[in-house]
């Protein structure tokens, strides 16, 4: 079965168990508070067959969580600062099943720089045979390339409007300063730029702050 | 000169200062070097970058070399301490309610006396301690459990060790999480300040010269760019020195704040870096002389008997064969790259790379390539010391 996914309204398609992969009896647990990116990781593992997914989104009291969740395996965003917390519990020797951080043997370092290029870690609770972590890795990691794709458009968006907001200040404060017009003042922010070798929003922001400090 | 540019890993904590002024300060500029200095959102995400090669060198936790060297910690990799870029500097304390219920057992305050301080703390509570530490091969838990440990008051299997982010240690103290907490300025200060913690003793207490944080990188990497690893190596010494002189901590102040690698508020950096600390919410600041060192006393000089104290610890705490543990941390630590690299601008250089840990309870002038070289003090609390060979 071949599913298609058109564009960022595929999250809107409803979870279909269509994918050839029989359910998998394996246990996972995703350590991720931010709901939506929490529902994205759910979906994809759905999708590949995976459908025992829990999500623990606060990591209080993380090691007795765990222990009542009892997980095969644990995928959590490299850049979540609770990281360090999920590592004592790998390390406490009261643990009955502990998590043990993937990779830790680089068995197969392809696959750990491939998941960690895409933001994402792994623990392995038990004895999991590696052919049965690889496809849910694969699928993980494909999914985190994408989600930290879209976040990165969106946040060069929102720095796009960032900057044009700050380049606008500039320009008015060049308008009134000197009476000229907009088109005037844009030329000349410009102008100032690359003379000194600097971009435009440089430029801005260094108006801005220098007229701060004035003011 | 062309410019070689570095992956520098750090956590953003006052200690990281010499990686940030050795590249705005362009002593890395100097050395043709620019340091791309990237945030990491917790030890472990550090680790594994540095392990898999994503990073050139990293601002670390002491232990976590050796750690790692032994395979107890992410991805099995041979990492080398270069230098160390921090002593001491972390500070221990307790939640509101658990220092009040230590005054109730005799707990006469201050922050000096871990003698004092052990026994109102082990008989506070009815239950379980529960300890907040940054990460499990951290030296605030080292010293921690050295320092109860050697008490011979409690039980350490009894206590519950936390990881807790140091960014999120004051809210755990206020969540109730936690009882005591062990951390890095200046997270400790920041409980403080939010009036749910209280301050009970410097990590220096305990070890009066702790090395805290050091400046690794894959061997392999070491070996293979000895030019660039030379080059690293004398940038941050130079700005570990230009630290450790006090007239240009307010300076130093100013550039911590200002640049965007902390994100902390200039009171937040005071404390650490002037050594002056409210122990209590709204109480009067105490001097706490050498806190945080950055370069004196031979500071960045990587010990192998500091590094044997470290495997011997951590053998302890993961179950595993002491001499092993002592020779991996040793083979760790390079005083040989120190010297090699150090040596010919000019830093002093000890007689021997390995000391007698705990001998000196002060400062003492010991035998040097310049014969300026001052050393200690670097008692532990409880008069301990530890020969583990090799010094002279």
């Amino acid at each position: 079965m071949n599913v298609q996914l058109v564009g960022r309204g595929w999250n809107a398609l409803p979870l279909s168990r269509t994918t050839s992969c029989v359910t998998e009896d394996m246990k996972i647990a995703v350590i991720e508070p931010d709901p939506d990116r929490a529902r994205d990781i759910i979906d994809a593992l759905m999708e590949g067959g995976w459908t025992d997914v829990v999500v623990l989104g606060d990591v209080s009291g993380l090691a007795r969580k765990l222990a009542a969740l009892d997980p095969d395996l644990v995928l959590i965003d490299l850049a979540n600062p609770s990281r360090d917390a999920l590592e004592q519990v790998s390390v406490a020797s009261e643990a009955q099943s502990r998590p043990v951080a993937m990779f830790v043997d680089r068995s197969d370092d392809e696959m750990t720089q491939a998941a960690v290029a895409a933001g994402l870690s792994a623990y392995v609770v038990g004895e999991l045979q590696p052919d049965r972590i690889k496809p849910v890795l694969q699928t993980a990691i494909a999914r985190f390339q994408m989600m930290s794709q879209m976040r990165n458009e969106l946040e060069a968006a929102k720095q796009a409007l960032a900057d044009r907001k700050t380049v606008d200040r500039a320009k008015g404060m060049i308008m009134r300063a000197k009476g000229v017009g907009e088109e005037e003042a844009y030329a000349l922010l410009r102008k100032t730029a690359m003379s000194q070798n600097r971009k435009v929003i440089e430029v801005a922001q260094a108006l801005l702050t220098a007229s701060d400090l004035l003011t | 000169m062309s410019t070689a540019r570095l992956n520098c890993g750090y956590v953003p904590l006052v200690d990281s200062a010499p990686l940030i002024v050795a590249q705005e300060l362009n002593f890395a500029a100097d050395e043709g070097l620019s340091l791309n200095l990237l945030r990491q959102p917790s030890w472990a995400a550090l680790r594994d970058l540095l392990a898999l090669g994503h990073l050139d060198a990293a601002h670390m936790l002491a232990p976590m070399p050796i750690a790692m060297s032994l395979g107890l910690s992410g991805p099995m990799a041979r990492i080398d301490a270069l230098m160390v870029l921090s002593v001491n500097g972390t500070v221990i304390g307790v939640s509101n309610a658990m220092a009040e219920a230590m005054r109730r057992k005799g707990w006469p305050g201050g922050f000096a006396s871990p003698q004092d301080t052990a026994g109102p703390m082990l008989s506070a509570l009815d239950r379980p301690l529960r300890v907040g530490v940054p990460f499990p091969y951290s030296m605030h838990r080292l010293l921690f459990e050295y320092w109860i440990g050697h008490t011979g008051l409690a039980d350490l299997s009894k206590m519950h060790i936390i990881t807790t982010p140091p960014p999120l240690m004051a809210d755990a103290v206020a969540s109730d999480e936690i009882d005591v907490f062990c951390v890095g300025e200046p997270w400790g200060s920041v409980a403080v300040g939010n009036d749910v913690g209280e301050l009970i003793l410097p990590g220096a207490a305990i070890w009066a010269h702790a090395p805290e944080k050091v400046l690794a990188a894959r061997h392999a990497w070491v070996e293979e760019n000895p030019s660039v690893v030379g080059a690293l190596m004398r940038a941050i010494a130079r700005a570990a020195a230009w630290l450790d002189t006090p007239k240009n901590r307010p300076l130093a102040i100013e550039i911590l704040a200002r640049s965007a690698h902390l994100d902390l508020p200039h009171a937040a950096l005071d404390h650490a870096l002037m050594g002056r600390f409210a122990t209590q919410f709204g109480a009067a600041p105490v001097d706490v002389p050498g806190f945080l060192r950055f370069h004196d006393r031979a500071a960045n000089f990587p010990w192998r008997s500091q590094a044997a104290w470290i495997g011997a610890e951590i053998a302890r705490l993961a179950g595993i064969n002491r001499d092993h543990a002592i020779a991996m941390a040793q083979r760790a630590m390079r005083p040989d790259c120190y010297r090699q690299h150090l040596g010919p601008i000019g830093v002093d250089m000890p007689g021997a790379s390995a000391k007698i840990e705990g001998a000196l309870t002060h400062p003492m002038a010991v035998a040097s390539t310049r014969g300026e070289m001052i050393l200690g003090p670097d008692a532990f609390f409880d008069g301990e010391i530890f020969d583990f060979g090799g010094a002279e």
